[in-house]
Order: C-alpha cells, then structure tokens, then sequence
C-alpha cells in the first residue's frame, strides 16, 4: 500500500501541532518516522487513521485521496495503529482481548469460542510468544500486553502497520521476537510506520527515514545513506551540544541517601545518593520501576523495607505530606493525571502546593500574597497565559509543565524529583526547563531526574543511574556515560 | 490568547438556576396573591431551613466526589436519641448538644466507611442509611417519642423568632455564611476543591485527602442532626420515620445549583439557590391547590431543566 501525505496542519486550540507536516510510504518497506517529543509524529500518524481530523492538507492513500473519520475506517482500508499507550482492557482475557470487536461468531450474535482460541493461538505462534490465550490481561507484563497490542493488527491482516515506540517495554527476547516478526511481514508485502528514539533499532529495521521537527517535515532519506549524526542534525536542526545549558555546580554534602529499599515484585535492593547541587539521571525501561521507587521515597508508593536518609538523619516518610515536610518535592511524570487539576485555574494549581505561603496562621487564605505568588511564577517560569485564572487544561504541554515546575519550585525543596520532566514538551520549552534545573542545582538543590530520553539524561546528568527490572544496574560517571554503556546496562548487559 | 471574557451562553450557564428562581418567584407571584405575601414568603424560608441545612452538608461531599444518602437516617437517630434522652429526664439543652455531637459521629463513620473501608460513596452511605434506620426503629420501637416537657431552648430552634425572623431561618443564613467562607476563603476550601478535581495530584501536594473527606462527611452529619433538632422543636415529637427521602431533596438542590456530581466543581450559593428553587416549588404548587401527584413530576422536570441548561456546552 502506497500512502502519501503532503501539507498537514493540525492545531489544538492555540497550539500548533503540526505545520505543513507530510510523509511517503512505499509497498512492503519498513519507514522510520523520526523526530523530537513533541515534534508531530504521532499527531501526524493519528491525522493519517482517522484519530484527528486535520486542519489542512491532503491524504493519498494508493492514488485516492481518503479521508477516514475514525479509527475503524482506517482499520477497514488495512491501516492498522498500535499506540504507545496500551490499549487493552485488563480484566478481560487475552483472547477476548484479541477479539474485541470482531468476535467470531455462528450467528445471532453468540461467540464461537473454538474458532477464536484456533485463531488466537495462530496469530499468538506467529509471534513466537508463549502467552495463554486464558490468561486474564492483568496477569501480563507490560512487555508480554504491548505483544498482543501487535497481535490485534496482525488479526485484522492490516496492509500498514504503524508502531509507536513498540519496543519501549519489551525485554531484549520480546524485542528480537517483535524484529522477526517485522522482517517476516515485509516479505509479505506489508508496509510499516515504525516510530522510535533507538537508533540502533532504525538503522537495524528500516529502510527509510524521514524526520520532523516543530510539527513540520524536514526530509526523507533512503537509511543506507545517513549516519546517527545526520539525523540528529535533522531532527534538532543544530548540533547536539547546544542543547544543554553548561552548569558549573561545586558539589556539596550529601542530602539523600537510600539504603536497599525494597517493595516485593516491583524493586529491590535499592541503594543510592545525591548531593546538594548535583543532578543523578536516572535511566533505564518503560517498566524498570523507576518511577515507583521515586514514588516510595516521596511516600507515596508501599516500601517494604530500606531506609531513607536525609541530611544524614534517617528519616521515615509514610505519605506525600511527610515528604513535604521532609523537603522533598516531586514533578510526577504524568502531568495531565497527577500533576495538574486540569480543570482548574493556574492560580489555584500553584497555591495547592503551597498553602501555606498564600494563607495566615489560621488558615484563611490571603488573596494579595496568592496574587504576588501567582503573578511571580507566571513571569519566572515564562508562562504563556492569558492570566492566573487561565485553565491548565488549555495550556500548551510544555506551559503546563511550567505551572508543575512552578508550584514545586515554591514549596522550596532540598531535594527534587523529577520524573520525565520533558515529555511532551516542545524543544523551547525543554530548554527552559533545562536551565530551571540548573538553577536549582546552582541553588544547593538535590536533583534526581528520571528520563526516556537518553540524550537528556547524557546531557543533563552529573552521575546516571541505571535501572532494569527493580533494582540498580550500575551508577556510572560523567566519564564513563554514554549511549552505548547506558543502553547496555539497561538492557542487562555489563560494561 | 483567548479572551476571558464570557459570552450571553455562559452568563446564562452561570446564573441559569439563579433566573430560573427568578422566574419562578415572579410566575407564580403573577397567578396567586396568597404566594406574594410577606408572610409566606417568611414561611417559605423557614420550610426551606431543614433542607437548606442537609444540602449544605451534602456540598461538601459531593463536591469530594462523594455522596451521603445518609443524611436522612442520621437526623432520624440523632433526633429519636434526644428525644428519649429527654423524657428521660436529661436537660433539654444538654439532648440537643449531645444529638449534634452523635450526628457528627454518624457521618464521620460513613467517613471512614469510605476512605479506610475503600467503599464507594454510594454503597457506604446506603449502608449507613440502612443501619442508622434500623438503629432508630429499634431505639423506638417503631413508635414516636413525644412527652418532650417544655424546655425554652427546643422550642426556639424550630419555632422561636428573633427581631421577627424565624430562627431556622437564621440558621440557614447563619450557616451559609459559614459554608461560604469555608469553601472560598480557607485553605480547607481549597482542599476540598483539590480533592474533588483531582486527587492524586492533592494527594502528591500533601493534601490529606482522607482526612478532608472524613471532616466532610462528618459535618454532612452534623448538618443532619440541626435540620433534626430544628424538626424536632416543631413537630414536638421523634417520629421513627422522620427524614426519609431527605437525600432525594438535598441532592437534588445541590444538582440544580450547578455543583458537578464528579466532584471538583460547584459552589454553595449555587446550592442556596437550589434548596429555594425546591422551597419555592413545593410551598407554590400547594397554593395553587396542584395535586402532590403532579407535584413530583414538576419537580423532577424543573431539575432536568436545569441541569440540562447547565450542562457544559
């Protein structure tokens, strides 16, 4: 299937997304689509299968121009979407799963189930995965659901098949298994869309590449001709080194230190520390626990057992609210979800973390100092804003994160997570946050950044942290960090 | 930038309840003499106290996210437990502080229900409604306790005046006032508002979203046992029935004072409005002689109307 897109717009609200965006897919080629967070890839891959409606352009699909209004159009013309979010139900079972929607049946409307497990377990040996069709979708890890994420387009013999970051979750088998699977289809002629930040996974899988950048195209290039460099030069538009603000930070005394932290299944044996000024990366998987272990030590997610040390003194920290008194603050990596009440004003966002600046000793709130408060963070954090009563919900990614970053800067923290601080967010605004950071480390701050995003990690950290499976890989130094040693850990190799 | 200014559709949106209690007032005023008098409209307030007092409680919760069908049951306990205090000889004014003490304890057992038990809203408070019932029809007997003796404070509540303004009706303005300031001016209001909107994100800000809801559900309690008091001082006797079908009324004003029933968002005059809008209803069609079997329909019909006007977009 040929697939043409050329002259793409798409805005939300205020916020462009995409800007003359386009794309070529040909006949049983395999075709990265490259490009920053924030850069319109999977804006423009959802614009392609009916997910949004585009503001301008047009979509070719084998000569005819098409336009589908729903997912299900699109999944009927054989173009198939797999999102990086999962998308399963997961108190059903594998196979109902697999077949939501498009039940075999024998008539009026009852399920002919010997049908379905026969099927199920075609499309589940295909893929090489030992998984029970039986199996209730929870039971799954997370690596183990995204395969029956690919599973469900290979049920519907999809002619393209776009993958968003499939192998964010998968172990190094899942992913080899995942790899054969891909080179199998495209001997059946089946186009695929496969969008990733590997680069050794592009290099290995496609056979074309082309690049956004700010939500516009920037080119395609068959892959044999590039190298890694030139596409990183496609997709930020300058060399790497600029990206990140230099920091010169005389390190201080040790803030936080934890010692074998553990929660049964999730990690274990987790021990590490940060000093005032310094930033720790923390790397590793789409499911390493990373973001669970920050959670246990901000008191919001069960420790079985380890100790917490902060300045020295240990410190026992059951709920957010100890945290906080502890001096611990905590940027969650999902803004929309637990960083932010969308609904609500920027004003009354900021005040939420810090109530008790913005109020007396008895508690009644003080609306000049909220006022000071609010007015002083949209100017510093340069948050573009009709006003304090403008609702974060029709904020820009990049301006919400802003707000978070805001009200946690305020509460003034000795030690601050950070957990996907940039996800999302347009590269102006990651260089914002970039420079917040280095203030705060300026500042005497204890920084702990968790992050996908390798070059981020490589270029903001002072140690990096790896994670893989619940518990620490290795800590390495500036000397010792980059792409390769930090994926190899992560992937559970050793350097 | 988008302008903050707001367009006809949503001044409508915002004061819609308000206009339709406007309407209704002139409407009716319009058709029967009887209804736009002084008087009445004195009485009316006072009709509307005890449902004001329960839907105020009930603001809160909803506006967590919850919802408290005990409220009916509590008042019923609560006040069957003053009145037998009294005729058994404790001192009238010591009953009703003690009746309000219990509300309080009443609502913050459906408080826990719902934070340390992990039960939904609905289900710990249907149980507590169910228990509280069956608590007074035991404690009753399922008959009413009257021989309430003649203290001066029982009979204020419910049926005093003060500079010619009944007290239930202080009362409800009193509270309002209270409610007001709560919610708008303390960081407990701002609590609340967090939890409702979004409570993982109040929770990792250090709200004790618990605590917030248990306070809630317990002054949800508490509210039912003065609207009991106030019902006990007028009828002079604790009927074991007494209060049901009282959570009907008191969402239902809450509903039609805009707060949304996912929590998060709303405001008590809103809820103000809502309980008037009920009074107003119930106290005209009487006058007009409407059967109380087309009442319901009215009413319900009134709060669909509302609701639907103020639906977002």
């Amino acid at each position: 299937m040929n697939i043409e897109m050329r002259g793409i717009d798409k805005s939300f609200g205020t916020n462009q997304v995409l800007k003359n965006a386009g794309f070529l897919l040909r006949d049983g080629e395999v075709h990265a689509l490259m490009g920053e967070n924030g850069a319109g890839k999977s804006t423009l891959m959802k614009i392609l299968t009916g997910v949004y409606t585009r503001d301008a352009g047009t979509v070719i699909v084998d000569g005819k121009e098409v336009e589908y209004h729903n997912p299900q159009e699109a999944e009927k013309a054989g173009i198939v979407f797999i999102y990086q979010e999962l998308n399963v139900m997961f108190d059903l079972t594998v196979e109902e799963n697999l077949f939501m929607g498009k039940e075999i049946t024998k008539g009026f409307g009852i399920c002919d189930k010997k049908a379905m497990r026969k099927k199920a377990k075609e499309v589940l040996d295909m893929m090489g995965v030992d998984i029970n069709p039986a199996a209730v979708m929870s039971e799954l890890s997370v690596g183990q659901q995204q395969m029956i994420e690919i599973c469900k387009a290979l049920m519907v013999d999809a002619k393209v098949i776009i993958m968003d970051e499939p192998t964010a979750a998968l172990t190094q088998s899942e992913t080899d298994a995942l790899f054969k699977v891909i080179h199998s289809l495209r001997k059946k002629g089946v186009s695929m869309v496969y969008i990733s930040h590997r680069m050794e996974e592009i290099f290995e899988l496609c056979d074309r590449i082309t690049v956004l950048r700010d939500g516009s195209y920037i080119g395609t290039e068959e892959i044999k001709d590039i190298d890694m460099n030139d596409i990183v030069k496609m997709m930020i538009g300058r060399e790497i080194g600029e990206r990140f603000p230099a920091r010169d930070v005389k390190l201080g005394k040790e803030v936080l230190k934890v010692e074998k932290l553990t929660s049964p299944g999730v990690f274990h044996d987790i021990s590490f520390s940060v000093r005032a000024g310094e930033v720790l990366g923390v790397s590793g998987l789409m499911g390493a626990g990373r973001t669970e272990i920050m959670q246990a030590i901000f008191g919001n997610f069960p420790l079985e057992s380890g100790k917490i040390y902060i300045d020295g003194k240990e410190t026992v920290i059951k709920n957010p609210e100890a945290a906080m008194k502890a001096g611990i603050g905590f940027i969650t990596e999902d803004r929309k979800t637990e960083g932010l009440m969308l609904e609500k004003s920027i004003e009354e966002n900021i005040s939420l973390a810090n109530l008790g600046k913005v109020s007396g000793k008895n508690h009644v709130l003080s609306s000049s100092a909220e006022d000071a408060l609010v007015k002083k963070g949209i100017e510093e954090f340069h948050i573009r804003c009709f006003g304090p009563s403008h609702e974060c919900g029709n904020l820009s990614g990049g301006n919400q994160q802003k707000v978070v970053l805001a009200k946690w800067i305020y509460t003034e923290p000795k030690i601050l997570i950070l957990d996907e601080p940039t996800r999302g967010v347009d590269i102006g605004a990651k260089k914002e946050i970039y420079s917040v950071i280095n203030e705060m480390a300026a500042k005497g701050v204890a920084i702990i950044m968790v992050s996908s995003e390798l070059p981020e990690v490589l270029g903001m950290s002072d140690r990096i942290m790896v994670v893989r499976e619940g518990e620490v890989r290795g800590i390495i130094g500036k000397e010792e960090a980059n792409q390769q040693n930090v994926m190899t850990l992560a992937t559970g190799g050793t350097i | 930038m988008e302008k903050n200014k707001k367009s006809v559709g949503e001044i409508i949106q915002e004061y819609g309840a308000f206009l339709a209690l406007a309407v209704l007032v002139i409407g009716i005023s319009i058709v029967s003499p009887e209804f736009r008098t002084g008087g009445n409209f004195l009485s009316l307030l006072r009709q509307s106290s005890i449902n004001g007092l329960i839907a105020f409680g009930m603001t809160g919760v909803i506006l967590t996210g919850g919802i408290d069908l005990s409220v009916g049951s509590v008042l019923a306990l609560s006040t069957a437990l003053c009145a037998g205090m009294i005729s058994g000889g404790v001192p009238a004014g010591l009953a009703m502080l003690l009746a309000l003490v219990i509300g309080t304890v009443l609502g913050a057992i459906s408080g826990f229900l719902v934070t340390k038990g992990r039960l939904q809203p609905f289900i710990a408070t249907l149980i507590t409604m169910t228990v509280y019932r069956g608590l007074t029809m035991i404690f009753t007997d399922g008959k009413p306790i009257s021989n309430l003796g003649d203290s001066f404070v029982l009979k204020l509540v419910g049926k005093g005046n003060i500079f010619g303004i009944p007290v239930p009706v202080l009362l409800l303005i009193l509270i309002f006032l209270l409610f007001y300031f709560l919610l708008t001016k303390t960081t407990f209001g701002r609590k609340v508002y967090a939890t409702g909107s979004n409570w993982k994100c109040a929770q990792l800000v250090g709200v004790n979203i618990n605590k917030t809801k248990v306070i809630l559900y317990a002054i949800s309690g508490l509210m039912a046992s003065i609207s009991g008091l106030i019902l006990l001082s007028r009828l002079s006797s604790a009927q074991p029935t007494l209060g049901e079908g009282y959570e009907l009324d008191a969402i239902a004003s809450v509903a039609l004072g805009g707060t949304s029933m996912n929590g998060g968002r709303g405001k008590i005059q809103g809820t103000l409005v809502g309980v008037l809008i009920i009074a107003v209803l119930n106290n005209g069609l009487n006058i007009l002689g409407v059967s109380s079997y087309y009442q319901d329909v009215v009413k319900g019909l009134v709060i669909l109307v509302a609701v639907l006007s103020d639906r977002k977009r």
